[in-house]
């Protein structure tokens, strides 16, 4: 599975059991929190009257709604991935080329739109584009408001992925063409662009599986027939019990995932290109000139516009009180009993939000981590396979997912049911693809030359890894667990619907005190959702910082 | 080419290479350890799951529970025992909807009273948690479920979920608000979902306050009026379900159909409607659907307080949701569960509910806290519709909403 620069003296069985390591933690993470709860639900379904029926469907696929529904899944999150990564690729693209001051600080917040709950996004966005909003202009109920959501929140998944391996890319190969005549275009196009595609193909999947199972901003910004198989299969079981339906959509909904994901995999195994990768320092340069700083200039204002111009209503309303400007919201949170319904200070619900994340990064870093050496080491169709099946948590229902734990994790070691130990678990299971993404194309980059150039010179195997692949893949895995982190704090994907503990977390605040009447709470739920995208930033600055010990600046 | 990147020095020796082993491998005991970590967190998760728990109560305390129970038919026993909660102790874990997790903090005077230790679980929606408990019916969740109402009560009764138990604290208890007589489940609180105005937008705009849920076709209210949809929103299909009452099986859609015509706003939940859509937030429509119990809440949740609420109830087209609570068959803390319910009529919790959960208190002799009286009024003859009927007919009259309202 590993290529070839292992050489036979690793003792063939000390290989087999670090093998058998690295590709049964994955497996055995998914196989117990996905694949078992989720066909367990799923075969609950099928079995409605304990005989086995494929009625549903039958009745899924002859239903011209659901088929509708099934069709606008589809091709709004084909739309939605094909908008983000036009809009997001020049951001990526300078914030991997450019040295400029604030660029740290730009690359962690452009993560904080990821983490806010679809409720709070949905207040911002109807604000500036809903019936009364403030830029004039009615959007609410459009496609184009559910474009612009999936915009918003997945811009970061690009510029990190993406710009992830660009920071890296020699640039004396644009340079090459360019003396060889080539056009600033033609060079990106026929050079840069071909050598960016796994990242982008990585990038594109993950967005296209978030649109896909897309909940919250389908029903608060969509028409309210707007509905995705996500909407669907949580009427069928949550509202309706009606098990077998949303089994069937179920699997609907997989099929289509895994469908997907073949075409990326095939996809991206024809496209690997080893490359010669280079540090950080060496590949970006200064915003010297006009035109890098017209560039730069041009993208922050969209940036501005698509993401901080809605986080900024959150901002302004999180101090708008009826008495004028103030941070009363703010003091109103701490102060516990009393009126305010919270009772509970914001700093609590801080330290666990964080300790969830610290749980979920490491959870997600240690699968994700081993299975990124799986698929990215590897070159067999089990890798493929392998790495599809990690993916599948991303496009699974949530409702399915957390339904499924609930029947299934209730046994012996496995009762998880009510233990606080399952949030940050099925955090991990969301994340997990995500360190994937970032960290196996950066493997597969790795000029293969490279390792046996050091092993030619003397370098064994152990020591090839240490020098030439970790280095690489540290930085990766560390941007991999910022995006954990980020899951982790922001509570959304298949975590939404498991039953949990009574544990206080930045999410739940929000949700607890925006779903009360009052203009105190409205107030605190925005203030809460300023703490938590503060939370959030510091977060992916710290994680920014982070330089792995002794792997030097990638 | 040749070029190593990275700190790239190349230092050799015996000494490195002992140390070295290729860091991708020298992950393996890290993740051996955590899988142990896994494991053990399951241990944890085992000993504090109620299967495990041990029954501190003595047995003999059950038993004569459970004759009580057999014997409640015959309602000669006393029903006025307020005596304070007993000592019980042991383990009991509350299922309850997200909405009344968030304020736990009510529990403690329980926990402190009877020594129990009261764990809560969030089963979100109360749709979700209603269709989570059946499906955990042979492995459940938890001893006590908390936070159905009658929308639903029909769906969970038919499952046979519950062990019966009349508290002694029942007796108070009115009977429109027991409905079941079996006393599987208590009525403990209820709210009602009204048409909720905001006074000054139509005052402004010279409009008188709709009275009957017919007003609400008059072209006047035209695009005044936002709603849930039933689909997705408890109070939704609350208030779905009031105009079901009002006009019956023959009317209820043409009802539907005038307001589309009408220009009804329907939103996918109860915050978007609220804060987004009302004009009390900056919205456009000043009619909403909400609570009886949202006027006081937008006295006492305010900084500076006004004198007078800023919105107020149309009577007319309020539809009660009576929230209650039962012991579900498993329970190994019979004791504890019902010492809970016992608990839960009582003032202790009861005259907490208004200004924290926004129910009013099932116990008719719980007094409402001031705000509660002065800002709006329990309405005084709101719609109802029997559980039954309710559960019999959910799916066919969404659907038909759906028709009428939205395709």
């Amino acid at each position: 599975m590993i290529r070839g620069f292992i050489p036979a003296r690793i003792d063939s069985l000390r290989w087999i059991a670090a093998r058998s390591v690295v590709v049964g933690i994955p497996l055995g993470f998914i196989a117990i929190f996905f694949l078992y709860p989720v066909t367990s639900i799923i075969w609950r379904g099928l079995n409605p009257d304990g005989i086995l029926s494929f009625d549903a469907l039958g009745e899924v696929f002859a239903d011209g709604d659901l088929r509708q529904v099934a069709w606008f899944t589809l091709w709004q999150a084909a739309v939605s991935t094909l908008v983000t990564i036009v809009v997001a690729l020049p951001g990526a693209y300078i914030m991997s080329q450019y040295r400029f001051r604030g660029r740290s600080v730009l690359r962690a917040a452009v993560t904080v739109p990821l983490i806010l709950p679809t409720v709070v996004v949905g207040v911002a966005f109807l604000a500036l584009a809903g019936p009364r909003g403030s830029l004039g202009l009615d959007l609410a109920g459009s496609i184009w408001i559910i474009l612009l959501a999936h915009t918003f929140y997945n811009y970061a998944v690009v510029v990190r992925t993406v710009g992830g391996l660009w920071s890296h890319l020699d640039p004396r190969m644009e340079q090459a063409a360019r003396v060889l005549g080539a056009g600033r275009m033609r060079a990106f196009f026929e050079v840069t662009l071909p050598l960016l595609r796994p990242a982008i193909a990585a990038a594109a999947s993950i967005v296209f599986l978030f649109s896909f199972t897309s909940f919250g901003v389908i029903l608060i910004l969509g028409a309210p027939r707007r509905a995705t198989l996500e909407v669907e299969i949580f009427r069928q079981t949550a509202q309706f019990l009606n098990l077998p339906i949303a089994a069937a959509l179920a699997i609907l909904q997989l099929f289509g995932v895994f469908l997907i994901l073949s075409v990326y995999s095939r996809y991206q195994e024809r496209r690997a290109i080893e490359l010669n990768l280079r540090p950080a320092e060496e590949v970006e340069r200064s915003a010297a000139g006009w035109k890098p700083k017209m560039v730069i200039g041009g993208n922050l204002v969209l940036m501005g516009l698509l993401l901080f111009v809605p986080l900024g209503v959150l901002i302004r309303r999180s101090v708008t009180t009826s008495t004028g400007l103030g941070l009363d919201f703010y003091r109103n949170l701490n102060q516990s009993g009393g009126r305010t319904t919270l009772a509970v200070p914001p700093t609590e619900a801080m330290v666990n939000s964080l300790l969830f994340a610290l749980v979920a990064s490491f959870i997600a870093l240690l699968v994700g981590g081993l299975a990124s050496i799986v698929v990215g080491y590897g070159r067999s169709r089990w890798s493929r396979w392998f790495d599809s099946l990690l993916m599948l948590p991303l496009g699974t229902s949530a409702v399915t997912v957390g339904f499924g734990f609930l029947i299934s994790l209730d046994k012996g070691v496995l009762n998880l049911r009510t233990n606080w130990f399952l949030i940050p678990l099925a955090h991990a299971l969301v994340a997990v693809p995500f360190v994937i993404r970032v960290m196996a194309p950066m493997i597969r980059s790795i000029d293969n030359r490279l390792r046996e150039a050091a092993a030619v010179l003397g370098a064994g195997p152990v020591r090839v890894g240490r020098e030439i692949d970790l280095p690489i893949v540290a930085r990766a895995g560390l941007v991999g667990a910022g995006f954990a982190a980020a899951i982790s704090l922001g509570e959304f994907g298949a975590t939404a619907f498991i039953v949990r503990p009574n544990v206080l977390t930045l999410p739940v605040a929000i949700f607890r005190l925006i779903g009360r009447p009052g203009e105190l709470n409205f107030g605190m739920a925005m203030a809460m959702s300023v703490i938590l995208m503060a939370v959030t930033g510091i977060v992916m600055m710290l994680v920014e910082r982070l330089r792995p010990g002794d792997v030097g600046t990638f | 080419m040749t070029k190593v990147p990275g700190k790239t020095t190349l230092k050799s020796g015996a000494h490195e290479r002992r140390r070295s082993r290729n860091v991708l491998w020298r992950l393996v005991p890290v993740l051996v350890v955590s899988a142990f970590l896994a494991v053990a967190c399951g241990d944890d998760t085992e000993t504090s799951s109620p299967e495990t728990t041990t029954t501190t109560a003595p047995t003999t305390v059950a038993t004569t529970a459970a004759t009580t129970v057999a014997t409640t038919t015959a309602t000669t026993e006393a029903t006025t025992t307020t005596a304070p909660p007993p000592v019980v102790g042991g383990e009991l874990t509350l299922v309850t909807n997200n909405a009344f997790s968030t304020v736990e903090y009510l529990m403690e005077p329980f926990r402190a009273e009877t020594g129990v230790d009261l764990q809560l679980i969030a089963g979100g929606d109360v749709g979700s948690m209603v269709n989570q408990i059946i499906l955990t019916k042979d492995s459940p969740l938890g001893d006590v479920l908390y936070g159905f109402d009658n929308t639903f009560l029909s769906r969970l009764l038919e499952e046979d979920l519950f062990i019966p138990y009349r508290s002694p604290m029942a007796g108070v208890l009115p009977a429109e608000l027991q409905i079941d007589p079996e006393y599987r489940v208590t009525a403990v609180d209820f709210g009602d979902v009204c048409i909720n105005y905001d006074k000054q937008f139509l005052a402004d705009a010279g409009l008188a306050v709709p009275e009957t849920l017919d007003d609400l076709r008059k072209p006047e209210y035209s695009g005044m009026l936002v709603i849930q949809n039933p689909l997705t929103s408890s109070p939704g299909l609350a208030f779905m379900l009031a105009t079901i009452a009002e006009y019956g099986e023959e009317g209820w859609l043409d009802f539907w159909e005038d307001l589309r015509a009408n220009d009804v706003q329907v939103v996918s939940g109860w915050e978007e409607a609220y804060y987004t859509n009302w004009s009390l937030y900056g919205g456009g429509q000043p009619l909403v659907v909400s609570y009886a119990s949202s006027p006081p809440a937008e006295v006492v949740f305010a900084d500076p307080q006004p004198e007078v609420a800023p919105s107020g109830v149309v009577e007319e087209s309020c539809f009660r949701q009576i929230e209650f609570i039962g012991i579900l068959k498993g329970t190994d803390n019979l004791p504890a569960a019902q010492a809970l319910i016992d608990w839960w009529l009582t003032d202790s919790l009861q005259a907490e509910l208004p200004l924290n959960y926004f129910v009013f208190p099932a116990n008719p002799n719980t007094p409402l806290p001031d705000p509660f009286i002065e800002h709006t009024s329990i309405p005084a003859d709101p719609h109802i519709l029997d559980p039954e009927l309710i559960a019999a007919n959910r799916e066919r009259w969404l659907d038909e909403w759906d028709s009428a309202v939205l395709r």
